[in-house]
């Protein structure tokens, strides 16, 4: 009796599993994406498309120096080891996250930098949003300003990138929100008059009009979260990242827009 | 670090109307805010931007606490004569930056 229901239950999982892993009706059709600059104003795209009225341009300059400044116990730069970042970093935020092998998981531009840092210059991480680390991922992703999106698929990260997919469908918090329920089902529509926006995050970091600042995927990550009144998870949090790894999965083939801006 | 984007047209003919645009990295705190704790966040903002065109003032712009971050000034000037554009930025707590940039008129 109790196996016969063991069995049912796993075959139940199963037929489950085999259901949920093609694409699911609610999930946009590559031909209906759009970044989320496609539903800024005219005055909010004016001001990403200028490289001197685009604030973001301001972190990268500052990542730039940055890049070239010797730091940490073995008094190496970013450059020494990665010369001229123009070319090294060409197209490298486009497959981020990616796998970090001694880690066993993935890592973000951000904690790579971080990594880095800590592993190679021997220097004290920065923190998460601090002025530094946000000028170093711009200037980074700068680099791939055009790039076509293009998650790594090393066969290891499939399972992060599932566990990404699952948080971004579940319900959670005491608004019982998933993602999906307003990135897949409400994309075209308008939350206290804002556009909802379809979860592509093709400009990270963004400089965002509401921050007056610069800030990671993760920083919008974590309103998002607080906006369906759900539990938040710390910056760098391991299911952020596979969160992120998701959303740049959706994101495959759309170009870089870094340092974008968003209302 | 980083802190002021200038755009002037490098070249422009004698009597052209150019347009020059500013960015200035800044908080622009506004001194109306205040902490979890209670504490007034004290201001902080740039309080005057002027633009000199080969020593002479061509611009000039007070700001104010409700002036967003980040202070983007554009503004309209006549090409007279190659030479060289001085920015200059004036904020509370002393701060103060400078940028230039040339233009060569034909």
């Amino acid at each position: 009796m109790k196996s016969a229901g063991t069995i049912a239950v796993a075959v139940l999982l199963i037929a489950a599993g085999i259901a949920a892993s093609p694409l699911l009706a609610t999930e946009i059709p590559p031909t209906e994406r759009r970044s989320g600059y496609a539903f800024m104003s005219a005055d909010t795209k004016a001001m990403q498309d200028d490289d001197t009225a685009n604030p973001g341009l301001l972190w990268a300059l500052d990542g730039e120096a940055l890049w070239k400044r010797k730091a940490g116990a073995a008094g190496k730069a970013c450059a020494d080891c990665h010369n001229d970042a123009r070319e090294s970093m060409k197209g490298v935020a486009a497959r981020y996250p990616a796998l970090d092998k001694a880690l066993g998981r993935p890592v973000n531009l951000e904690q790579r930098v971080n990594l880095c840092r800590s592993r190679h210059q021997e220097a004290t991480p920065f923190a998460y949003e601090s002025r530094e680390l946000l000028a170093l991922a711009a200037f980074v992703a700068e680099q791939s300003r055009g790039a076509a999106i293009a998650p790594d698929a090393t066969p290891e990260l499939q399972p992060f990138v599932a566990k990404g997919r699952d948080f971004f469908m579940r319900r959670q918090g005491q608004l019982n929100l998933g993602c999906t329920n307003c990135h897949d089902d409400n994309w075209d529509k308008h939350l206290a008059g804002s556009a909802v926006t379809q979860a592509l995050p093709t400009g990270y970091p963004i400089y965002r009009l509401e921050w007056q600042s610069l800030g990671s995927l993760q920083r919008r990550l974590r309103n998002c979260i607080t906006g369906t009144r759900a539990q938040n998870y710390d910056y760098g949090a391991p299911e952020l990242v596979e969160l992120e790894l998701y959303l740049m999965s959706r994101a495959r083939g759309m170009p870089i827009e870094t340092p974008a801006v968003r209302p | 670090m980083a802190s002021a984007l200038i755009n002037v047209p490098k070249k422009a003919k004698r009597g052209e109307i150019i347009e020059i645009k500013t960015l200035m990295s800044h908080i622009m705190e506004t001194g109306f805010r205040h902490t979890a704790s209670g504490q007034l966040v004290p201001r902080d903002i740039i309080t005057s931007f002027t633009c000199r065109y080969n020593g002479v003032e061509v611009f000039r712009a007070d700001l104010f606490p409700a002036i967003a971050a980040n202070p983007f000034i554009t503004f309209f000037t006549v090409a007279k004569e190659s030479g060289k554009f001085d920015f200059e930025w004036i904020g509370d707590n002393g701060f103060a930056d400078a940028a230039s940039a040339t233009i060569t008129v034909e």
